[in-house]
């Protein structure tokens, strides 16, 4: 990281530790912020928050890993995560999948080239009445089939 | 209470109904218990562990530690408490109300039996080839509930790659069972922070920060970990045979010096009472064991003593006389490894602060390579210089690269007590049936100022013993009763004294004469002296200077890394409990008291050795060259 992006962080993440308060249980809405706004929560951010916060930086890193909407690596703009579980898996998850690997290039755990899209499994994500469902970023898209999920991701922008 | 059907919640989420105490004065006093159909007194907030404990009866555990907090994740301390529908975690469970407890009833057999048998599952490791074999807790659990197969399998890949980065610390995390003491250890204890777990579910493991190697992460090697890890998951990085090698080359001149604290506590591993010292024992094994030479690292403890001594008087003159603002006060001490790494990471901006004096190991060891070397005539290439040490970071303070002063490695390798007491066994050694030998020359034996730098005060009771005999020309002992300076000593966290110096002063010894001309600047001054042992009471201490508090106003501040200083090391028997570390205390502090020689400047061979050696005396070139380093500026952020 520069210099310059490395200030622009700090001051950044001293506006958040402002805004929610130097708790240890800030940490995880100032995360939510980082990850909302950058996509993800860079080893500095990571070290930032923990010396505001005045907790270690592996106590960061621990409850970043252990949360699956949170993340260390960059993603892409749009991160499609498509539920995995059960009912959405009796109703038809797995054509859905198909469908949505074919129209990206490429398959779940991957980025596209172009960072655009990064394709991710979820378990349930409460619409198990409306299934199959997917989240795009924050926006739920439910009762899909393979055409509606093709021409959501053509939509997004 | 009859509504209690209409709760929607599952039953196991219904309110308990445990019978309150009816008479109220109990509350804050003590309340009974009934314990396999036995009643028991106990404090109110006791917990049933320690219940159980009063009452005689053993509950097994694995997360529990007396030295970190309650934790309640292994769950293998389970009981059964009357009323409640499931089983009680008994060392997170405080007594407030008169229970009834049953601790082997078939549930709780049976449960205990499934949580081993879940451990086991996942745990990648073969007794036999391991280091832990004989003192695990896992080990022992398994065959103190009979395990003979595996009922939920076991898994035959290690699922994990073994951690050798580091000189101190090896991590193997397939034998970890995820008691998170090492957690606890590294947190709350020693509040360094480098391990967590990471992930979650069937995913969790035990890492660092960014899951990146020992070695690029701000551990201080103190080993505390190690120390406390009910498995081998944690070992410190064993070279013992390395060192067989060495004594097996004929060419090979292995020499080993031997720290205060082990022979305090190696008898621990030999089935011993803890507290019984076998200092004279051990040097026949060593020399048995094949060692050339025996030495005792106390001499250069009292040698550090007459150098950190010294720079401390140069300090406070320069400070008081010359004015010279540029010299930093509190002096800090500087031979805790694991001590001065925290600092380079946590407070870099008070490098200064720090004694430049080098640890005794390392004094010694550039001794041992030219001194020793000249005068006895062996040629440096061939010496294989060992350290005995109680210490995992002295392994790694061994092999900074400024510890080369004497022209090669000053010191080879670092050994702990627990790998000597296996290198002993290994040569067919019943150590405590060794008849006694001394010390080899030429540094002979060592003053009970230098042993008792093993406990916490200890480098600071050795310290003021030398310094007020300079300064005030008086004996030791007409100030402090039998030259015990007791404020210093105790597990207190942190300790604080200090010392009026009078107006009465004798000459300067000629040791120092070259440095400072008489005492008269010291008049009605009063010496302000500090202990804190354990990285989380230096972090306090540490603060209050940074916020301009009491201990900014010290003149000399001892820190060691680990709690109790070293008799407590990384390095030492498991386990290290408050318990064994105060027996261990108590034989060093009696080996102290039964010598005749116990101030480090009375040491005829620390007199020789500025005769012979460093002779344009402490703090010179020569001695700067040796006997000091520097230190490095490393900060905590990881890049
Ligand atoms: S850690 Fe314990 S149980 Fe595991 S292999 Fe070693 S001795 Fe055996
Ligand atoms: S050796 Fe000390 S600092 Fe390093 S991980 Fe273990 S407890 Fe933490
Ligand atoms: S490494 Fe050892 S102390 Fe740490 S969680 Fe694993 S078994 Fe427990
Ligand atoms: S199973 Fe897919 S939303 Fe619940
Ligand atoms: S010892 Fe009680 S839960 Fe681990």
């Amino acid at each position: 990281m520069l210099i310059l992006e490395k200030n622009a962080m700090t001051e950044e993440i001293e506006k958040l530790v402002e805004k929610y308060g130097p708790e240890r249980s800030s940490l995880l809405p100032i995360l939510q912020d980082i990850q909302r706004d950058h996509k993800s929560i860079p080893d500095f951010a990571q070290q930032e928050v923990a010396r505001l916060l005045d907790i270690h930086p592996v106590e960061v890193f621990s409850v970043i890993s252990f949360y699956a909407f949170l993340n260390t690596e960059a993603k892409g703009k749009f991160i499609v995560r498509l539920c995995r579980t059960i009912t959405c898996d009796i109703k038809g998850k797995e054509r859905i999948a198909q469908a949505i690997e074919r129209e990206l290039g490429i398959t779940f755990g991957e980025t596209t080239k172009d960072n655009k899209y990064t394709l991710e499994y979820a378990n349930c994500l409460g619409m198990c009445d409306q299934g199959p469902a997917m989240l795009i970023n924050d926006i739920v898209y439910a009762n899909l089939t393979p055409e509606k999920a093709v021409k959501i991701l053509k939509g997004v922008k | 209470m009859d509504s209690r059907k209409d709760y929607r919640a599952p039953l196991s989420q219904q309110p308990l109904t445990i019978e309150k105490p009816t008479d109220l004065t109990a509350i804050g006093g003590t309340i009974t218990v009934e314990i396999n159909e036995k009643k028991v007194v106990v404090p109110l907030g006791t917990t049933i562990l320690d219940a159980c404990k009063m009452a005689g009866i053993s509950i097994p555990t694995l997360c529990h530690h007396e030295d970190l907090c309650i934790a309640g994740v292994c769950r293998i301390c389970v009981v059964e408490v009357e009323g409640m529908r499931t089983l009680q975690a008994s060392c997170a469970f405080p007594i407030t109300a008169p229970i009834k407890i049953k601790t082997s009833t078939p549930m709780v057999r049976k449960a205990r039996r499934h949580i081993i048998d879940l451990m086991l599952s996942e745990h990648y490791g073969e007794c036999y080839s391991c280091v832990r074999n004989g003192n695990c807790e896992l080990q022992n659990l398994a065959k103190e509930y009979g395990v003979d197969g595996y009922t939920f399998g076991h898994v035959d890949k290690p699922r994990y790659e073994i951690d050798r980065s580091s000189y101190a610390v090896i991590r193997d995390m397939s034998k970890c069972i995820l008691c998170k003491r090492c957690v606890r250890t590294c947190i709350d204890l020693q509040e360094v922070g480098v391990l967590e777990s990471i992930g979650r579910g069937d995913m969790t493991h035990i890492s660092t920060f960014l899951e990146k190697p020992l070695s690029d992460v701000i551990c201080i090697n103190c080993g505390q970990c190690i120390n406390r890890c009910p498995t081998a998951a944690l070992r410190a990085n064993d070279p013992s045979d390395e060192i067989w090698r060495a004594i097996d080359d004929p060419k090979k001149h292995v020499v080993i010096q031997t720290a205060p604290s082990p022979r305090a506590a190696i008898c621990e591993e030999f089935g011993m009472e803890a507290g019984t010292s076998l200092t004279q024992e051990l040097n026949t094994a060593l020399k048995r064991i094949g060692f050339d030479k025996v030495f005792d690292t106390n001499f250069t403890a009292d040698l550090t003593i007459i150098e950190e001594g010294t720079e401390l008087i140069i300090r406070l003159y320069k400070a008081l006389v010359g004015k010279d603002a540029s010299v930093s006060l509190p002096q800090f001490t500087s031979c805790s490894p694991g001590w001065v790494k925290y600092l380079e990471h946590y407070y870099p901006e008070y490098l200064d602060n720090l004694s430049s004096a080098k640890s005794p190991q390392q004094m010694f060891g550039s001794l041992i390579k030219t001194f020793y070397a000249q005068k006895n005539g062996v040629n440096p290439e061939d010496i294989v210089s060992v350290a005995l040490m109680p210490c995992s970071a002295k392994k790694f303070e061994c092999n900074r690269p400024e510890m080369a002063d004497s022209g090669y490695k000053d010191v080879d390798y670092g050994l702990t007590t627990r790998e000597m007491a296996k290198m002993i066994k290994e040569a067919g050694i019943n150590l405590p049936e060794m008849p006694k030998s001394h010390f080899d020359d030429p540094f002979g034996e060592a003053s009970g100022a230098g042993l008792i730098f093993g406990a916490t005060g200890g480098v600071m009771e050795a310290a003021i013993r030398t310094i007020v005999e300079f300064i005030t020309g008086a004996k030791a002992e007409d100030i402090f009763a039998n030259a015990n300076v007791v404020d210093v000593r105790g597990f207190d966290g942190i300790k604080y004294m200090e010392i009026p110096l009078g107006d009465k002063f004798g000459p300067v010894p000629g040791l120092i004469a070259h440095l400072v001309p008489n005492w008269d600047w010291l008049k009605g001054a009063t010496l302000k002296v500090a202990v804190a042992h354990g990285t989380a009471n230096a972090k306090k201490v540490m603060d209050d200077i940074k916020a301009g508090g009491k201990f900014s106003e010290c003149h000399f501040i001892e820190f060691m890394a680990c709690p109790g200083g070293c008799l407590g090391g990384g390095g030492q028997p498991i386990p290290t409990t408050p318990e064994i570390r105060m027996k261990r205390a108590q034989a060093i502090y009696a080996e102290d008291e039964s010598l005749e020689l116990r101030k480090s400047h009375e040491n005829p061979h620390i007199t020789k050795i500025y005769e012979e050696f460093l002779t344009e005396g402490p703090c010179s070139h020569l001695s700067h060259k040796l006997l000091h380093t520097h230190y490095v500026k490393r900060g905590k952020y990881i890049i």
